[in-house]
């Protein structure tokens, strides 16, 4: 019988939860002993020209340095995240004269002690001479105030499709509304750090840095790049991560930084951010302002829609100025929808840059569209979920190209919805609504319901790499390129390759997240690891057997091809005579007696896959003060056939509480002159397990046809759907008040006054 | 997130702070569950120079009753008064607003006179003890004196404790078989109140105390008076807000707090039978 779709507990976990992970900051290696530590001195002004004095700083007692723009005037600058954003936007290693947001590193202190940093901070003298903050990207995209000036434009990037000509012509009804999908931070449990030390002279000098990444050998590169060396000379190393969420793919200018200073000092380095510059400095995500309009007929049916989105990407552009194409490409969801026009533009502010945030992208599509069709639903008063029906892609349509250019490998939209509809018991709900508006309780409830498909592993067919080394003792050592941090790969791979070897779990180990231990790999993010780097594993295991065949066969001096593995018995044997088995610890060590027998792989994908699904969620809005509390969350995420439920339930619960958290409680604001008034985890309302109910996860499996497993990514979809259905939810708990819009997060204010301003409405 | 530097003492008795207190005047900054000075010391918005760690002094951590009035040691935690059989028996009302303080880590380590002490207009604690007319004694090298929870909070995180002064006790009548009702509206279940309303009455009369509508927690006294001239709940109610100041910030916007308190007033005196 195969592993493979069996509870398997998580390998990973008996540490995590007793002695704990090994994170940057715990990292005891002894070549960090007498390590200098990084304190950056940060900007406290959203916009201004800066000089910087560090003179009374780097004078004290035990400090070794204190570095600023001037003394890195050799480096070119770091290069942009991205190919395609405009150098103009690329940002310095320090403040080059100019702080253009709050929290932009404008010194480097080195101490010898780490709680010494801080102190030596308060010392640098920064003079500031204000300039006028650009902090709304409206006010941005007017170009009245240049945040580069040598750029010409605040516009970053931009992107289109469709044509705008007569869109909407022949529609019954045509509804519009403006929608912020607002900024938020990504939060992880472990901040940014990096630690790092150079080994030998000259040419020979050989970095070793570990720091708090989603990709090690990305980040190599980029490190490689930034200070023009080969990447040889880069040995890079991700320990324990204690959770990314897009955030921190690759490294930022801080962790380059890091490699600088100690080439400089001759030091090793180490730098742990604290909480408030997380907040401040790490990234965030979405900060989409949106249009949406949407057309058809009075019968329910879409036939045009247009998007327009307004990209706040921060000061620096990064991965948050390119991810309106992700929008642009999933603009139509599940829908088929005759024509369609998609409008985007990036532009820079002065704010914490924007970088990609689970979902990165996709989520902003299916909030737009999801909060379009109920739109539409209340204005021909029809059922959001019959709306949907009447307009999703048909079951038998797949494989199908959509009017933006998305190439959707397999799904059953319909199915999805029914399901989560029947689990949910909608019809019951919609009754309990009635009774509860006709009774006149303050206690309304609310349905909310989404469909969604989104891309992962894309926009391009992806690659990724797997060794398998069967060691001469039979155990077998999986290396992986992905980049686990949470998301269990020591276990689904152990079961892709035990499925596959016949060896028991307990004898694999996966090694990943280091750049010498494992030749190339693209890291972990877009939900891409199971599809690439599971279908890798896959690969390799089947190469692997075939290997060892060949190898059993010198044994057994018989042919290859007469070769069989009996996986229950861990061994091989000739066809026909099952008695003379040879264990894999055999036919490995016959291969090499002292490494055993290893085989490379690199998987390609056909394309990148598209997972999709349905939420329902059910929330109590209480009409005098417009809390609104989650009372149920039912959705059906269908990303192929799962590998390990636990490992997928667990990716799911974490998403759909990320979603719903989008939807109900966070949101990073700043002031209109730039202040961020969200710095910690009090002002930031990141909620914890008393805000969230119990989820009903309801299975379905429909496999792609792009890898040998029929998988699709994850690791995104819950914060997808949960967003836009709880949105959905908390609109329609007071939609027979008249309120046909609750912009994010829908804080019980927010919901107050929409019932307050449909009431002045109505008079 | 990293204090500035500090020197630390340790007082395990009323008689060590007092000696450490008179020793580092008003260079010293007492902790007692570290819950409100830790995270201000840690964005450097509190930088003593000497921090003097009384959480062990037990001779001030206990609840007694003294015949008809309550005594709450100053150290006494969160959670033991939340489940103290003397304080439930006679003001359920402290008890229940002590469970609601944060989450059970902050209910372990705080303790009621640190939240007295720190004076924040949104605390749970005073919020209560207002509405149940406690003082609380204050001992100094000057000698010891009750002063009345209406009289304590000047302002922001202000009170009349001088630097050398200690909280250490609170003293709450008996409230015992009185109606009583507590309404707190937060984000999220460990936030401090966007608004909290407590009630209390008393023999024929209702107080009425409202936590973050002012720079100290406050009577609702247009409401008291309401209610003592006959007014219903909801008639009262809608005069929870006359005469508050409330601030505005990122969880809630003054009118929305004016609203806020005027519902939950409503809904404390429902549920305190009025
Ligand atoms: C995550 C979190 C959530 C919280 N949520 C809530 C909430 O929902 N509601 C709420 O009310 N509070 C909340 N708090 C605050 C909590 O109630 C604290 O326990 C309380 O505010 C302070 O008590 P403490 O013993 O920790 O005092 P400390 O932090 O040790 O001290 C606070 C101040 O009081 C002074 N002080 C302490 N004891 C005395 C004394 N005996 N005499 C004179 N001065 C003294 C100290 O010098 C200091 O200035 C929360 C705290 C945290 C960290």
């Amino acid at each position: 019988m195969s592993i493979l779709g069996t509870r398997v507990m998580r390998v990973e976990d008996p540490k995590f939860l007793t002695t704990g992970g090994v994170y940057v900051d715990d990292l005891r290696d002894p070549r960090l002993d007498g390590a200098g530590h990084v304190t950056y001195v940060r900007s406290v002004m959203a916009h201004a020209r800066v000089t910087v004095d560090g003179s009374a700083a780097a004078a004290l007692d035990g400090v070794l340095a204190v570095v600023t723009r001037a003394d890195l005037a050799d480096l070119a600058p770091p290069p942009v995240p991205l190919g395609f954003i405009p150098p103009a936007l690329g940002r310095p290693w320090l403040a080059d004269g100019v702080v253009r947001y709050v929290g932009e590193p404008i010194a480097a202190i080195v101490t010898e002690s780490r709680y010494a940093g801080e102190d030596v901070a308060e010392l640098v003298s920064v003079d500031y001479e204000p300039l006028t903050a650009v902090v709304d990207p409206r006010v941005s995209a007017t170009d009245e105030t240049l945040l580069f000036p040598d750029h010409g434009s605040n516009t970053a990037l931009a992107f289109e499709a469709g044509s705008l000509d007569g869109l909407f012509d022949g529609c019954d009804v045509v509804v519009t509304q403006q929608i912020t999908n607002q900024r938020v931070a990504p939060v992880p449990l472990e901040v940014r750090g990096t630690a790092c030390v150079w080994e030998g002279d000259g040419d020979d000098a050989r970095l070793t840095l570990w720091a708090s990444t989603q990709s090690p050998h990305g980040a190599r590169d980029q490190i490689a790049t930034a200070l023009s060396l080969d990447p040889d000379r880069v040995h890079f190393i991700a320990p324990d991560v204690g959770g990314g969420f897009g955030a921190k793919f690759g490294v930022s200018v801080e962790d380059l930084l890091l490699a600088v200073l100690s080439r400089r000092l001759g030091r090793p380095m180490r730098w742990t951010e604290t909480r408030t510059e997380n907040m401040l400095g790490m990234g965030h995500g979405r900060a989409q302002l949106q249009t949406v309009t949407i057309g058809g007929s009075r019968d329910g049916r879409i036939t045009a829609y247009s998007l327009d989105v307004l990209q706040d990407s921060g000061a620096y552009p990064h991965f948050g100025a390119v991810l309106p194409f992700m929008t642009q490409l999933m603009a139509t969801g599940t829908y088929d929808i005759e024509r369609i026009a998609v409008r985007t533009k990036s532009v820079v502010t002065n704010t914490a840059p924007v970088v990609a945030y689970r979902g990165a992208g996709r989520p902003e599509a299916t909030a737009a569209i999801e909060r379009a069709v109920d739109m539409f639903a209340a204005e021909i008063g029809l059922d959001p979920v019959e709306v949907r029906r009447r307009n999703l892609f048909a079951k038998e349509a797949f494989p199908l190209t959509t009017q933006v250019g998305a190439a959707y490998d397999s799904g059953d939209y319909a199915g999805a919805l029914d399901k989560v509809v029947a689990a949910a018991k909608y019809d019951e709900l919609r009754a309990e609504q009635q009774r509860r508006r006709d009774s006149g309780d303050t206690k309304l409830l609310g349905i909310g319901v989404s469909s969604y498909v989104e891309i992962t592993a894309g926009p391009e067919a992806g690659t990724e790499f797997a060794r398998i080394n069967v060691k001469p003792d039979g155990s077998v050592v999986v290396y992986t390129g992905t980049s686990p941090h949470g998301q269990g790969h020591a276990t689904s791979f152990a079961m892709l390759a035990a499925d596959e070897l016949g060896v028991p779990i307990e004898r694999i180990t996966v090694v990943h997240g280091d750049t010498d231990l494992v030749a190339r790999g693209g890291g972990t993010g877009g939900s891409r690891s199971l599809q690439l780097g599971g279908a890798a594993v896959h690969q390799g295991a089947l190469e692997t057997v075939d290997r060892a065949r060949e190898l059993a066969g010198d044994l057994f001096e018989a042919a290859a091809g007469d070769v069989v593995l009996d996986k229950a018995r861990g061994g091989f044997h000739v066809a026909g005579s099952p008695d003379d088995v040879r264990g894999w610890a055999e036919v490995a060590a016959s291969a090499d007696a002292e490494h055993g027998l290893i085989v490379d792989t690199d998987f390609t994908a056909q394309g990148a896959t598209f997972p999709f699904g349905a939420h329902v969620a059910v929330v109590e809005v209480d009409a005098e003060t417009g809390k609104v509390t989650l009372l149920s969350m039912t959705t059906v995420d269908d990303a192929g056939p799962v590998i390990n439920p636990v490992v997928v339930e667990g990716q799911r619960h974490g998403g759909i509480a990320q979603g719903v958290a989008q939807a109900l409680f966070e949101e990073v604001r700043y002031d209109e002159d730039g202040n961020p008034q969200s710095t910690n985890l009090a002002d930031y309302a990141f909620p914890s397990a008393a805000e969230l109910p119990d989820f009903t996860l309801v299975d379905m499996a429909t496999p792609s046809p792009l890898n040998p497993l029929g998988v699709k990514g994850i690791g995104e979809a819950g914060t997808i759907g949960a967003t836009p259905a709880v949105q959905n939810a908390v609109v329609d708990a007071v939609a027979h008040l008249g309120v046909r819009h609750v912009e994010m997060p829908t804080t019980a204010e927010r919901v107050w006054r929409a019932i307050q301003d449909a009431r002045e409405g109505a008079k | 997130m990293i204090p500035a530097p500090f020197d630390y003492v340790r007082a395990d008795s009323y008689d060590a702070a007092a000696a450490a207190l008179g020793e580092h005047g008003d260079e010293a900054k007492l902790l007692a569950g570290g819950q409100s000075l830790l995270p201000l010391m840690k964005l450097r918005l509190a930088t003593p120079a000497v921090v003097v760690d009384v959480s062990r002094a037990r001779d001030l951590a206990y609840v007694r009753d003294d015949g008809g009035v309550l005594a709450i040691g100053a150290l006494t935690r969160h959670c033991d008064v939340a489940r103290s059989a003397d304080v439930t028996a006679h003001a359920p009302l402290l008890a229940h607003a002590a469970g609601s303080v944060g989450d059970p880590q902050v209910r372990h380590r705080g303790t009621v006179g640190g939240s007295v002490a720190h004076a924040d207009p949104s605390a749970d604690i005073p919020t209560a003890l207002l509405a149940l007319g406690a003082s609380y004694v204050v001992r100094g090298p000057g000698g010891t004196r009750e002063v009345s929870a209406a009289d304590f909070s000047t302002g922001f995180l202000e009170t009349v404790l001088a630097p050398d002064e200690l909280l250490v006790e609170i003293r709450v009548p008996s409230a015992r078989g009185e109606a009583w009702g507590y309404e707190k509206f937060t984000r999220r279940a460990i936030d401090w109140a966007t608004v909290a309303v407590a009630v209390q009455k008393r023999g024929g009369e209702t107080s009425v105390a409202l936590a973050n509508m002012g720079s100290t927690v406050l009577r609702a006294a247009a409401t008291e008076a309401a209610l003592a001239s006959g007014a219903g709940a909801a008639d009262a109610a809608a005069h929870a807000d006359e005469g508050t100041e409330p601030a505005a910030d990122v969880t809630a916007s003054a009118e929305f707090r004016r609203h806020l308190a005027r519902v939950l007033t409503k809904r404390a005196l429902v549920a305190a039978g009025r």
